[in-house]
């Protein structure tokens, strides 16, 4: 066996712990050994729990305090390496901080790190599985030598499933002097208001590209996805516009959605959207452009005006109650 | 007295990401032939430094890229905008580089320029590892804040809202310090005519990686430790259904969402 020990790096917001943090154990777990968790927060204690539901036996508590998690996490990682404490794999979100502290990590080990991982085997060599090119073509790469490997998965990978273990035992671990590289401190946490289910979790996502024309027109497509209790989505173009916040962008530098229906309004279907939704399973489109190359992953295609056809379907589906 | 802002921007030279993307069928490694551009992400980093130089009452920006062929197109563009000078990397040496080689290459480079500052994009257009902002603060020895989406600097600290899955953090550093800014934390400013002929006369200083004190073995394909074994196309969604709007296009769509038991 090509791991005897993966390490998670676990990711938790007030007391719960994060699904790319349950994805990324789930799939630990089927590469067989053991399962550990390593936690940069405060609150270790009260994860432990979920932690150990879904495979991780121990979890290693490195408290960062106030300041952002790369440099003290990657340190305290790296001391345990030193210190003979070593994983074969460790395995990080492709996140805000998995990619901080993995970037940390590999310089401070002297590693490369693969990113964007969408697949994991271990064989006889780890190899990490990425698509590329808006997802039309999958590269296989395996690591050489010996581990700790650094890889980095994108969210919505694995599917998360409890394994039934009890609690994680926590470990504090000690997190050695960063210097300079520490001094950062969050001083202040704005969550923004949002409504309705969460994009990333909707059954449903109802998203508005371009093609909408003006900001005001995004009202239909948060009409459109309350009346099917979905979540509202975007195309980069109009967050970079200004019309919607950047919470709302799903694709390659946004989230990555894999509902039940994916409703695509005025969007062209850029593969860095594509990246982002093409893991739904069923995709609605309405566009005017029946060469957009959005209908070419579309179940169902509707070649039109949003202006006219979204406005219909929102009285239909009232009428319908 | 005035404080000076000298600000570093790594700024990338990628091919032209609205042409098609190709493999390199012997080293598996994508082809980076033909003109490169300045990467769009990094015209951001540019804009916000030469605004960050202007609000301190001084300084300037220089550009540092590691690029193919003493690639300078790129550059030019940034320059263009108002960069005053730039260092730029080119060394057969480099072909196959990893982001963590790539890490210790670029810091060379700006160890060279003394900033103040060190702005990147969040992840680059064709590589988008999103790792090096922190594997350059790491070799550094500097603080890093990723996903900027403001910034403002006084007092030698730089004051930074990091976007986050909820919302966004408002984070501190001291200087110097790495800087990772995201699409929309300024907007760029197209070069001028006069922007344009002024760059084509600005420095770029090339260098080669033996330049940097850095050895061949650190960097390129021996740097790497990793190896593609295999590349193969995915399994293609199919297109499906296709109904040209009549006036009565909706009805289909509820149809199916009924059909999927959603409504
Ligand atoms: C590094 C990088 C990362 C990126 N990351 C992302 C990302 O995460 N997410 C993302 O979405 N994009 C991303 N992009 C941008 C992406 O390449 C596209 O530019 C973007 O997705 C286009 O958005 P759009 O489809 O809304 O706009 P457009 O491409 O302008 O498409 C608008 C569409 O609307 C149609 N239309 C116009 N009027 C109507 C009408 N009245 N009725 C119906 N249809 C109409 C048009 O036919 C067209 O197809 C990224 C780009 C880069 C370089
Ligand atoms: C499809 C693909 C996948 C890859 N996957 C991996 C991988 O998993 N692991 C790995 O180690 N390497 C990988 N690479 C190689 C990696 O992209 C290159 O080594 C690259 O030089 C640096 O990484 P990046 O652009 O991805 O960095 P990112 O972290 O995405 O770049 C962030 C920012 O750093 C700055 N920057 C990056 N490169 C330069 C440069 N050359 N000059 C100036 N500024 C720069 C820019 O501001 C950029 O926006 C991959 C390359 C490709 C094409």
């Amino acid at each position: 066996m090509a791991v005897s020990t993966t390490w998670v790096f676990a990711e938790a917001s007030e007391g719960k712990v994060a699904t790319i943090t349950l994805e990324l154990l789930t799939k630990a777990r089927a590469l067989g050994g053991t399962v550990e968790a390593f936690y940069g927060g405060g609150d270790a204690d009260t994860i432990a729990e979920q932690l150990g539901k879904f495979g991780a036996t121990k979890v290693y508590a490195a408290d960062a305090g106030d300041a952002l998690q790369g440099a003290p996490v990657a340190a305290a990682m790296a001391a345990q390496i030193e210190g003979g404490n070593k994983p074969d794999l460790i395995m990080f979100g492709q996140t805000y901080d998995g990619r901080d502290v993995a970037g940390r990590l590999s310089a401070k080990l002297d590693r490369p790190a693969l990113t964007n991982g969408v697949d994991v085997s271990a064989d006889d060599k780890v190899t990490v599985q990425n698509a590329i090119f808006g997802g039309n073509t999958l590269v296989q790469t395996a690591f050489d030598g010996d581990g700790p490997f650094l890889a980095l998965f994108r969210p919505k990978s694995f599917a998360a499933e409890e394994g039934g273990g009890g609690a994680a035992e926590v470990v504090a671990v000690d997190v050695p002097d960063t210097g300079l590289s520490g001094q950062t401190k969050v001083l202040d946490r704005h969550v923004e208001e949002t409504t309705g289910p969460k994009l990333d979790e909707a059954e449903v996502v109802v998203s508005g590209g371009r093609g909408l024309g003006s900001a005001e027109k995004y009202e239909m497509i948060e009409q459109l996805a309350k009346l099917l209790k979905g979540a509202p989505g975007a195309s980069r173009a109009i967050v970079d516009a200004g019309w919607v916040p950047y919470a709302y962008q799903v694709g390659q530098t946004g989230k990555v959605v894999k509902p039940n229906v994916y409703i695509a309004a005025g969007i062209s279907g850029a593969t860095q959207h594509l990246v982002g939704m093409k893991g739904a399973k069923n995709i609605i489109a309405i566009n005017k452009d029946k060469d957009a190359p959005i209908f070419s992953i579309a179940d169902l295609g509707i070649v039109g005006d949003v202006h006219k056809v979204i406005p219909k379907l929102l009285e239909a589906l009232q009428a319908k109650g | 007295m005035q404080t000076l802002m000298n600000v570093v921007v790594c700024a990338k030279q990628i091919p032209d990401p609205a042409a098609p993307g190709e493999l390199d069928p012997n080293t598996k490694t994508l082809k980076r032939e033909g003109k490169l551009i300045l990467d769009d992400s990094d015209a951001y980093g540019v804009e916000m430094g030469l605004q960050l130089a202007d609000k301190a009452g001084g300084g300037e920006v220089t550009l540092v890229s590691m690029a193919p062929n003493s690639e300078v197109s790129g550059l030019r563009t940034a320059l263009a905008m108002g960069a005053a000078k730039a260092i730029l990397v080119s060394d057969p040496a480099l072909q196959g580089t990893d982001s963590l080689a790539t890490a210790k290459v670029l810091a060379a480079a700006i160890k060279r320029a003394e900033p103040d500052l060190v702005l990147t994009a969040t992840e680059s257009t064709d590589g988008y590892t999103g790792l090096l902002p922190a594997q350059l603060a790491e070799i550094l020895g500097w603080p890093s804040i990723t996903f900027a989406k403001h910034i403002e600097v006084s007092d030698g600290t730089a004051k930074v809202q990091r976007q986050t899955e909820e919302g966004y953090d408002e984070v501190e550093a001291p200087l110097p310090a790495i800087v990772s800014v995201t699409a929309g934390v300024v907007e760029p400013r197209y070069p001028s005519f006069k922007g344009i002929m002024a760059a084509k006369n600005k420095p770029v200083d090339e260098v080669k990686v033996a330049d940097l004190g850095l050895s061949e073995d650190e960097v390129g394909w021996k740097g790497a430790r990793q190896e593609i074994v295999d590349v193969s196309p995915a399994e293609e969604r199919q297109a499906g259904e296709i109904v040209e709007d009549e006036g009565d296009a909706h009805e289909r769509v509820v149809q199916f969402l009924e059909q999927l038991k959603v409504i």
